[in-house]
Parts: structure tokens; sequence; C-alpha cells
């Protein structure tokens, strides 16, 4: 199964990568000139620049899902409410999020529009401005990954050995340094998972902009992963060739960091961390 | 040929496009005429969204095609008919005298000299106003571009937004530049620069950007625009904050809708801009068309002839408010789209729009740098270098 839903698909692209090919119609090798096009595409560079920006700010998501999750790691009565609440966001689909948001920022009547009128500002249309557009996806994005890493070390804060802490408390150690030299030591495992299903989430970011502005106003809030589906499957693309050597790329980027996090992994490993 | 034996062989499948109340309305009813006209078939139909058509007609023609499908005429059928996925009709169209009927959209519908499909329906586009805001401000229909400009800067002394639009599927752009072109350079230009034979960076071009600054230099257009759907852009003209709106036809029911009753309404042709060019107009067909792998091509066929018919036509396009193809066809009876009519059968050419016209690969960047081109003008010459770079690629 992983061999014909995965691996051939990925040979595939690679493959079509070096054809001009409209999806229907006969298929034409022209060997890298996709790849020299997509040298020479301001589109490009603008998706790339975009999803470097998304890896960048999603990973708030990591330290603000942590100190969530510490919040919230109390007994108290009706905490379990409290963590369904705040895991809320990560149940409903992209798809809600994205609408929510699309509402949130709507000019003349959006809440955040009225939010910055009653603080005495100027509204600002986030999703028609291309300085905002970027950072207001991204606002987005968070708000259902923060609650991802939040669960993430709420189980990971489970498995915290009560000794060590107990231990650490006797030694003296209260606040950001227990917090640094004994609690995130422990949640390392916990740390690992969300560090890397953030990246690709932030990497593979495609249902909010697809959602929220289309990659508009005029392409500056594209990403990669809807650079490639606009190019090879919209209404518009069909160009199966260009949109499989953006994907490529896609694919070595995602390789890099995937592969920066295995040798990291393993070196910790032998150093019997 | 092998018949599929999945259906009997008097099934007709139609795959329509249409999920608006008006235009399924208009197709139940032609369905039901030509049931009743032939008995022995039965006809299915397959309604999808509109923006989901356009992303799965690819995969249907090629792999499950049914026997009829509707789409759009000009370029962007272009592809189907290249890859060999829609059927070539031309026998239908002189069997039936389609060719004088339909004549005003038979190039359209030609490539290598054969027909295509049918067309079933077009509409005018122009300029919707609020009436009663241009009494009020003493405002009379502008006839050129000077006294479009003028009546565009007192409405907004007086605080009225002058134009209306949602940029956010970028399409309406198109609209704007067409209409910009045709007056700016004329019908013959903007042909040859949908076509590919004209550089986006000759100043002609340049000429038809500077003049559509006039408008968006001073604020003319709500701002916000590329984050609005053309539909969000209807409550500006609803509630009197802006009073005018360049658009297709269908937009009139819309409105209706919103709230605006039938004499706040106006209509006016697209003012001239360069005297003494020949007034062209925007007016897309809808059409209809046989894929190659269609199973029942006989009854395809009878059921194109069908619909092409003047007195179908008639019926179906006073469902649908828009207007006929067929020259035999009753006029409507609607007052704007008679005033339409009127435009349309004195206009020097046709056009189908900037979408229509120009490839997809074109007029997906061109109508991205005219969004832009809307945001900030001052980045016109940049703009037009990259369409051009795009230019040189597309039609090589």
């Amino acid at each position: 199964m992983f061999l014909v839903y995965v691996i051939a698909p990925i040979g595939q692209s690679i493959a079509i990568s070096f054809y001009d090919w409209d999806g229907i119609g006969a298929k034409t090798f022209i060997g890298i000139e996709n790849y020299i096009e997509l040298w020479d595409d301001e589109a490009f560079y603008t998706s790339l620049y975009n999803n470097v920006l998304w890896l960048a700010l999603y990973m708030l998501a990591v330290p603000a899902g942590l100190m969530i999750a510490i919040f919230l790691n109390q007994t108290v009565t009706g905490i379990r409410i409290y963590k369904s609440l705040f895991f809320f966001p990560f149940v409903i689909s992209q798809i809600v999020v994205g609408l929510i948001f699309s509402w949130f920022y709507a000019p003349n009547f959006g809440l955040f529009t009225k939010l910055l009128e009653f603080l005495g500002f100027e509204g600002i249309a986030v999703l028609a401005d291309e300085r905002f557009v970027t950072y207001g996806i991204i606002a987005a994005g968070l708000w259902p990954q923060i609650a991802y890493c939040m669960i993430l070390y709420l189980t990971g804060l489970n498995n915290v050995s009560p000794d060590q802490i107990e231990a650490a408390r006797l030694d003296g150690a209260k606040g950001w340094k227990m917090l640094w030299y004994v609690i995130i030591p422990q949640l390392r495992p916990a740390t690992f998972i969300a560090v890397v299903v953030t990246i690709i989430g932030a990497l593979r970011s495609f249902d909010l902009v697809s959602i929220m502005t289309s990659g508009g106003p005029y392409g500056s809030s594209r990403v990669l992963s809807y650079y490639m589906y606009e190019q090879a499957l919209s209404e518009y693309g069909f160009r199966m060739g260009y949109g499989a050597s953006i994907a490529v790329v896609l694919f070595a980027i995602m390789m890099v960091f995937i592969t920066l996090f295995i040798v990291r992994m393993l070196k910790d490993e032998r150093e019997g961390y | 040929m092998i018949s599929s034996s999945a259906y009997a062989a008097g099934d007709l499948i139609i795959n329509l496009d249409q999920t608006d109340p008006a235009p399924k309305k208009a197709f139940e009813d032609i369905v039901a005429g030509f049931s009743k006209e032939n008995p022995d078939v039965n006809v299915i139909v397959n309604t999808m969204h509109k923006e989901g058509y356009k992303t799965s007609i690819r995969n249907f023609l090629t792999a499950d095609a049914p026997d009829l499908a509707t789409w759009y005429a000009g370029n962007r059928m272009a592809p189907f008919v290249n890859a060999g996925l829609f059927e070539d009709v031309t026998d239908v169209w002189e069997e039936n005298g389609l060719n004088e009927q339909l004549k005003s959209a038979a190039a359209s519908m030609t490539i290598d000299g054969k027909k295509w499909g049918v067309p079933y329906t077009y509409y005018q586009w122009g300029i919707y106003y609020r009436k009663d805001i241009f009494e009020e401000q003493g405002i009379a229909v502008p006839t050129n571009w000077n006294e479009l400009v003028a009546a565009s800067a007192k409405l907004k002394e007086a605080g009225i937004t002058p134009f209306t639009i949602g940029t956010k599927a970028l399409w309406p752009t198109g609209g704007w530049f067409d209409y910009m072109n045709l007056r700016v350079n004329g019908y013959e230009f903007h042909m040859d620069l949908t076509a590919g034979k004209v550089p986006y960076t000759d100043p002609r071009v340049k000429a038809t950007f500077d003049k559509w600054s006039e408008l968006v230099k001073p604020g003319y257009y709500n701002t916000n625009h590329p984050a609005l759907d053309w539909q969000d852009a209807v409550p500006n003209l609803v509630q009197g904050k802006a009073a005018m709106y360049l658009m297709g036809n269908f937009a009139v029911d819309v409105f209706k809708n919103g709230g605006l009753k039938e004499e706040q309404i106006g209509f006016m042709q697209f003012p001239e801009i360069t005297p003494g060019i020949p007034m062209a107009e925007d007016a897309p067909t809808d059409t209809i068309h046989i894929p190659a792998k269609a199973k029942n091509k006989e009854d395809a066929k009878k059921f194109l002839a069908y619909m092409a018919r003047a007195d179908v036509q008639t019926a179906t396009n006073i469902t649908l408010g828009q207007l006929p193809v067929n020259s035999g066809a009753e006029r409507p009876e609607e007052r704007i789209l008679q005033q339409g009519f009127d435009m349309l059968s004195n206009a020097y050419a046709l056009a189908q729009f900037y979408d229509r016209d120009a490839p997809a690969e074109m007029a997906k960047a061109g109508m991205e740098g005219f969004q832009e081109f809307m945001v900030k003008p001052d980045r016109a010459d940049a703009i037009l270098k990259r369409l051009e770079k795009i230019r040189t690629r597309v039609y090589k």
C-alpha cells in the first residue's frame, strides 16, 4: 500500500515535472525547462518566502502550546471543561477555521475591524492588503495548531515523574529554573512530535489559503502547495508538468527538514538523552 | 462503436453546471419539452455546482463522458476541442439551418472550420447604476469618458463611492480591462492582444492603463475589493454607498433580491473613450456540447437541435432573464434586457470576455495583474512587463 500510494506517486511526480502536459493532451518532454522557468518566476519566490514566514511563525505554536498546557495542568474543579474548550479549535475542520477567520477579518462588519475602530484605529481589510494578508492567515492557522501542541504537551505532562520534581524542589529549584531544567527535558518526546507536526503543518498549509484568499490579493498570500494546486489543477491552470516541478521543490524542502531532524534525533539517542 | 451496457439505449445523460434557481428551472423546462417530443428518450440530468464543474469537466470528459455537457464559447472550449474530447457538430448546424439562425455566435463556436457545440444564451455587460442617486446628485447618464470621470468626482464629493467591485475571484477585473481596452484601442486591437499577437508592453496597452488610472488613483472604487466576491460588492450598491457597478446582466437578479426596486436600477452602455472607435461589447455566450466519448450521440444531436430552435430559446431565455442567440427568437420584454438587446444588436462586434478570449494561463496572470493595478496603480509598468514575460511563454 505504502509503495503504491506514496512511493510510486513521488516517482511519477518527478517524472511529470520534465514534461509539458495539460493533463488531457499529449505529453511533450522538455527536460528541465520547467525548473528554469521556476527559477525566473516571481510568483514562485513569493510562495517560497511565504512558506518561510509560515515556518517561522508557526513555530510559535510549540511554546504557546506548552504554556497553555502547563496552565491547564492543574487540579481545579471543572478543569476538564477548560481543557476541552482549549482543544476545541483542533477538532473543527480547517475549512471552518478559515471561514470563521474570514468573517472575523471581514471589512466593514468584521469583529476585527470593529475592535480596531473601538481602540481608535482605522479598520484594515487584512485579507485585501498584501502587507498583512499572510500574517492574517498564519494567525488563523495558529489557532488550531496551538491546540494541537497543547494536547501533545498535556499528555507529556502526565508522564513527568513526580519524584524528580520533588527532588528538584528539595534542591531549591522553582519557577523558570524548574521548567527549563527539570520539566522541559522530560517533555522531549512531546516537543519532538510537536515540532515535526508543526513543520509539516506549515509546509503543507493549503486549506486556509484556499478558503480565505485563494492566494490573493494578486497572489501575495500564495504558498508553495497552493501555487502547485493553482498551476496543476485549478480553473486556469492545468500545467501538470509545472505543477509537478513545484511539488518536487516542496518535497525537497520537506526532505531537508526531516533529514535534519532524524540526524539530530539519532545524535541525541547516541549521546544518551 | 461499442455501446455501453450500463445505460439503456434510450438514455440521454446531461451534465449541467447550473444550480441557481432560474437556470435550473430553464433547463427543467427544456428537458420537459424535449421529452414530450421524443417520448422514447429518457433524459437524465446531473447538476453540479459551477466552480466544481469547472474542475471536474476534464475528468468526466475523459473517463465517464455524459452525452451532453454545458460549457463556454471561444478559447474556453479550445483545450477540449484540441484534445479531441468534443464532438464535431457541424452537421447539426447545417441540417437545421443554424448557420443562418445562430450567425452572431458562429465565429466563437468555430475552431478549424468546424462547429463544436450550440450556444443557447448570452447576456450583455455594461454599467448598472442607481437611477435615484443619479437624480439626487443631478447627474446625467455619462456618454463619454470625461462625463464619466466628472460624474465620479461629483459622487465621491458627496461621500458616495462611484464604483463598487469585488475582485476576490479575479474575473470582475477582466470586465474592466476589456471595456477600457475596447474603448481606448478598439475591438481589433483587443482581439489581437488576447490572441497573443501584441506585446503587453505595447504603448497602446499602457495607454489603456493610463486612462484606467484616472478612476483608480482618485479612489473611485471601493477599497477592500480584493477581499470581496462579486456578490459581496452588491450591498454597497443596494445601501447607496456606491452608485455604479460594471457587471454582466446576471447581476440584476441579485440586485433585486438585495432589495433594489426595479425603478432604481438603470443600465448604460460603457461610454466612449477614444472618439471615433466603433463600440464593441462584452457578451459571453453559454453553450452545450457533445463529448467525443458520449454513448448516445444520435439523441444528443437531436437535443442540440432542439435547444437551438427559436421558440425553445425564447422560452429558455425568458426564464433565464438573458438573451436568446437564435435570430428568430422573440425579443425580451424586460426593460434592462431590452436595452441590452438593442445595444448588442447595434454593437460593432462582440467579445466573449477576457478569460474566455485569452487562453487560461494568460487569463489568470492577466486578471491578477489587473487586480494588482487596481490596488497599486503606480506599479503599472512592472505589471505589464511581467505579463509580457508570460505572454511570450504562453503563445509560443
